[in-house]
């Protein structure tokens, strides 16, 4: 048996098509994205070796660092909104009629994709005719502002719609994660004279506290990639107000034809992105948790 | 000593009251704006700009669909995005399967490097590769070619497909498949008459998965495909979107359009969309 299960033809041809095109179309070009960072490169002609030229001017790019700061804020953001979610989790698990159906419905927007909410967004923030400035003006709401040309609200207008857009998706996790946790623990908590609000704080979020941790992650690292909303509804405007790491790479390589300087923007996103994964590991590292 | 209870039941009562007005609030915002997007897309512009946005269309104007659909080159970007989704899941699945099942049920030295490999995949950015995957794209003529649509899709489900079907296969009894061994089956046999029939329900999880990411995707789209011929639905409203920017009409019949085909899966498949992306959580 063993013989026939060692076969090493047969294990080739069954690893290799997957393996070289996860070699070919991932893992070479997030090599290449360093290297490209080191030429002037206008996409099409020749590449010229210009050193750590690139990423030198990178570091003193006010531009780059507005963005990533944008792409820090909407991160912090998204994980600040997890304590919403997770308060809503608590109270659909603890024995609401319809919980299930409700969570299904939180979902939806999580199922359309990034450019069809953009466009609905857009529609909704429209100056004159969106519904949000429609309902303010009922509301007695003289001059409402138009939401996505004012630099000083871009970002939180489009966190709206993230908002929207992953509510339904860590609530998912939340409320599969609290269904797991078994009866007699919080049974022996009521007995004990616990509360509801002491059963959740104390003992429910505790016992997710490895979930919780993961959603951290997901949320910190999604947000300092996150892209296709933005290039929908603001192109990362007006002026640079709500410019991200990605839609500034993108800029860079795509319109403006730097594809040297763009490669070099890509890479910090994958240095950034990869360190801001451990430093979230790091901090939120602890003890196991027995139920 | 009865009345403090009647008391905390009336308290609880309330209480319950007010937790699901809550969630019923937030259930409305989710799915309001979709109502609303309904309701604009059977809409013409004159009741837009003049009547109130949470009128229903006076007279709803089923051709803003017929029109976006058969002058807008919908359909086109629809069947695009219909056949890109299933040949890209299509391929994703049957090479996902045969690793896990190298990984899972062969012996061999590598397996665990190998396996790293995918797992890590799982945290690579998509946008760093983006410039260095056109530049490939386009020294190899598959630039503006559904190819390099499919492969790419492919190569980046991959990992999460993988680590969802390690999942199911590790925990699958492998007596059928050994007694199969020992009878003389060849692998191949083994593999598509044996393994692949029972891995079905969990098959079908990551297909609804990898469908939806698929249906959805953009960058990679609208980076590397430039004829209109090949584009799918997000790129097709956007440029579509780009012309008619003022029909609030048609725009709203071809979101709906985009979509649709999703909202009504999920009709019918919630369990199982909710359990697929549950298990695709750390998909970045």
């Amino acid at each position: 048996m063993k013989k026939v299960l060692s076969n090493k033809f047969i294990i080739a041809m069954y690893v290799l098509p997957a393996l070289l095109l996860i070699l070919i179309l991932v893992y070479i070009p997030i090599i290449l994205t360093g290297y490209y960072g080191l030429m002037r490169w206008d996409g099409i002609g020749e590449m010229d070796f210009i050193g750590l030229k690139n990423y030198q001017v990178l570091i003193g790019d006010s531009d780059f660092w507005e963005s990533t700061w944008h792409s820090i804020l909407l991160a912090i953001f998204s994980a600040l909104s997890l304590i919403g979610y997770l308060a809503i989790s608590l109270v659909l698990a603890a024995k609401i009629k319809g919980a299930n159906l409700l969570r299904k419905i939180y979902l939806i927007p999580m199922l359309l994709s990034s450019v069809a909410i953009a466009q609905l967004w857009l529609k909704i923030y429209h100056p004159t005719n969106g519904l949000l400035n429609s309902v303010l003006v009922r509301m007695g709401v003289d001059n409402p502002p138009a939401w996505l040309a004012e630099p000083s609200l871009v970002l939180g207008a489009i966190f709206v719609p993230i908002i929207w857009q992953y509510a339904g998706f860590y609530i998912l996790i939340y409320y599969a994660a609290l269904k797991n946790i078994p009866d007699s623990t919080i049974e022996a908590a009521k007995i004990d004279g616990a509360t509801p609000l002491q059963i959740s704080y104390l003992i429910k979020v505790p016992l997710i506290a490895n979930v919780i941790k993961v959603t951290i992650v997901l949320a910190v690292v999604g947000s300092l990639k996150y892209f296709d909303l933005i290039f929908v509804m603001t192109g990362g405007g007006p002026n640079g107000a709500s410019e991200v790491i990605a839609s500034y790479m993108y800029k860079q390589a795509f319109a403006s034809y730097n594809f040297g300087y763009g490669s070099a923007v890509g890479f910090a996103l994958l240095l950034i992105t990869l360190l801001a994964t451990v430093l979230m590991q790091r901090l939120t590292k602890s003890e196991e948790v027995q139920y | 000593m009865k009345t403090q209870q009647q008391e905390t039941t009336a308290i609880e009562k309330v209480g319950y009251g007010v937790l699901y007005l809550i969630l019923a609030v937030i259930a409305f915002f989710q799915i309001y704006p979709l109502i609303w997007l309904v309701i604009f897309s059977l809409k013409t512009n004159a009741e837009v700009f003049n009547a109130s946005p949470f009128a229903l269309p006076a007279d709803p104007k089923w051709e803003n669909y017929a029109t976006v659909w058969t002058q807008g080159n919908i359909s086109l970007y629809f069947f695009n995005s219909v056949w890109i989704t299933l040949v890209a899941v299509a391929l994703t699945i049957i090479l996902a399967s045969l690793v896990t099942f190298a990984i899972t049920r062969m012996i061999w030295k590598l397996s665990k490097l190998v396996l790293g490999l995918f797992m890590v995949g799982l945290m690579i950015p998509v946008h760093s590769t983006l410039i260095p995957l056109f530049d490939f794209f386009l020294n190899i003529n598959l630039i503006d070619n559904p190819l390099a649509i499919v492969l790419t899709y492919t190569a980046f489900n991959l990992p999460i497909t993988i680590m969802i079907l390690l999942g199911f296969y590790q925990t699958l009894p492998r007596e059928v498949e050994e007694a199969a061994v020992i009878d003389g089956s060849s692998i191949h046999r083994i593999f598509f008459q044996i393994t692949l029939p029972m891995t079905m329900p969990v098959i079908s999880t990551t297909a609804i998965i990898n469908m939806i990411y698929n249906w959805n995707e953009f960058v990679f789209i609208n980076t590397f495909i430039s004829s209109d011929k090949y584009k799918t639905l997000t790129v097709g409203i956007q440029n579509f979107i780009g012309q008619y920017s003022t029909d609030w009409g048609a725009i709203g019949a071809t979101l709906v359009i985009s979509i649709l085909p999703i909202l009504i899966t999920f009709l019918f498949l919630s369990n199982k969309i909710v359990e697929g992306i549950a298990a695709g959580a750390v998909k970045g």
